[in-house]
């Protein structure tokens, strides 16, 4: 079914906004922040020049923009944002109740350092503070990733067994600002693949009234918080299922991680996000020259798919984890922390290292990659975290 | 000791899906039950002119086919505002409060 004679050349910005307008969401509200600021001002201009039918909200903030998508979202619209760092920061308080009232919002949010110090490059602070707000998140490996997802996580947020907003990320300027040529669907094929969005409750359905956002205390809250975890546990399936049928239909399948050259490999690494794509470049060059070397690049982190890892896991000796983010003298940062914790479920374990990198933006490079391997195949590893690239 | 019965609570599984609630409505609930004194209709002095019906703030005046019927006191909170508003016939009301017999 793959047809690639509509490659365009896309930054991931573009790739996102053309996403958006393919789907032709009834609301975007918004407000601009490096590096996301092109998503919204790409489809804004889709919006003046009448390629969409989205009614498009210029709010004041990142808090409005979120909360302007909460009220057309229970209202029964389609509603999408995008958001970046300190925008997403502003977000977080309305995070947790797009969540928690089961709203299908779709943000595009583009990875990027918080202040202080102020940095406007690519690291994933941002969404890992936001991990436990009952988003999915979803990282993208490269624009064709972003484009992809951004479509896939409309079906996956409005499935009935799910109902939970998500954030489709990209690495700030890595991907973002980066041109690459990806492949688009036509028009016609989005607008099929997403349908039209039919909730089963909605606050303009005057014929049947009903109340959102009651206030839940000691006696119902814990039900409802229940239900959102069961939530994020389907979209385990869910998210397989619609990335199958993206797969079946348009020719690239999408899981919850993807795996490169792993089954043999005796030592691994594991990390979200456009370095992967750095990571498999260093594989290709490794293996050249014998070494067993492989990947398992984590596409969603929420829900986080540990049963999948145990099995991707399990045979391999030693497995560095690489963290966009710290967790400021926690055990091991965030990503580290989970896999590592669903590992423990072995009988025999993999030896596991953690690496933090990439802060504010800092390069990795091939090097660096390479010496995490070959640190790894000696086998002399501590439990102390490294932190890759950082003067001292 | 006496029993106190406590309705049991759903469970997440039974529970519509999110914070969501039907429509409220004080019509399944009897809001009227703590009412100390209630009105009472004298129809012989009751001229249909649903001064009571406009006023009542707790739409406790029951009409049928236009005509005031009496009181629904499953709601009335026993306000008064009917006896004050009522204009009787010929002086003499057509609403009077009594007092709740316990």
């Amino acid at each position: 079914m793959s047809d690639k004679k509509n490659l365009k050349a896309k930054t991931g910005n573009e790739a996102m906004a053309e996403a958006m307008r393919q789907i032709n969401p009834d609301v975007v509200a918004a407000y601009p922040i490096t590096p996301a600021t092109e998503i919204v001002q790409i489809f804004s201009q889709f919006v003046a020049d009448g390629l969409v039918a989205t009614e498009f909200v210029a709010v004041e903030s990142e808090h409005s923009a979120l909360s302007a998508c909460i009220g057309a979202s229970a209202a029964g619209a389609r509603a999408m944002t995008g958001t970046s760092s300190q925008g997403l920061a502003l977000m977080y308080e309305m995070m947790y109740i797009a969540a928690g009232l089961r709203l299908p919002i779709v943000m595009a949010e583009v990875n990027r350092a918080l202040s202080a110090p102020i940095n406007i490059h690519g690291d994933q602070s941002d969404t890992m503070c936001a991990r436990d707000s009952g988003f999915l998140q979803i990282y993208c490996e490269n624009s064709q990733e972003a484009y992809d997802s951004m479509i896939q996580a409309v079906r996956i947020c409005e499935h009935p067994e799910v109902l939970l907003p998500a954030t489709v990320s990209t690495d700030g300027f890595i991907i973002s600002h980066c041109l690459e040529a990806i492949e688009m669907l036509k028009d016609e094929q989005v607008k099929e693949f997403v349908g039209t969005y039919k909730p089963k409750h909605w606050l303009l359905d005057v014929d049947h009234p009903f109340t959102l956002g009651a206030i839940d205390l000691q006696d119902y809250y814990f039900e409802h918080k229940r239900q959102e975890i069961e939530a994020m546990r389907k979209a385990t399936k869910v998210v397989k299922e619609i990335g199958q049928e993206f797969g079946r239909k348009f020719g690239r399948s999408y899981d919850m991680l993807e795996t490169y050259k792993l089954e043999d490999a005796e030592a691994a690494i594991v990390v979200l996000g456009s370095t992967a794509g750095t990571v498999k470049v260093v594989i290709d060059e490794m293996r050249k020259q014998g070494k067993k070397v492989g990947l398992l690049k984590l596409r969603v982190f929420r829900p986080f798919p540990f049963e999948d890892i145990r099995e991707a896991l399990k045979n391999i000796k030693i497995v560095g984890v690489m963290d966009r983010h710290d967790g400021y003298n926690a055990y091991v940062p965030p990503v580290c922390s989970e896999v590592r914790s669903c590992l423990y479920e072995l009988d025999k374990r993999p030896k596991i290292a953690s690496y933090v990198y990439g802060l504010g933006g800092r390069d990795i490079t091939l090097e660096m990659i390479t010496g995490i391997y070959n640190e790894l195949l000696s086998g002399k590893i501590s439990a102390e975290v490294k932190y890759s690239g950082v003067r001292e | 000791m006496g029993e106190i019965k406590v309705a049991r609570k759903k469970g997440w599984k039974e529970l519509p899906e999110g914070d969501y609630l039907e429509p409220g409505s004080a019509a399944v609930f009897e809001t009227g039950d703590w009412r100390s004194e209630r009105p009472v209709w004298i129809p012989e002095n009751c001229i249909q002119c649903l001064f009571c019906w406009v006023y009542c703030p707790d739409s406790s005046v029951k009409v049928k086919d236009s005509l005031m019927t009496g009181f629904d006191y499953k709601h009335c909170k026993g306000c008064g505002i009917c006896v004050t508003e009522c204009p009787g016939k010929k002086g003499n009301k057509a609403i009077k409060m009594e007092a709740e017999k316990k």
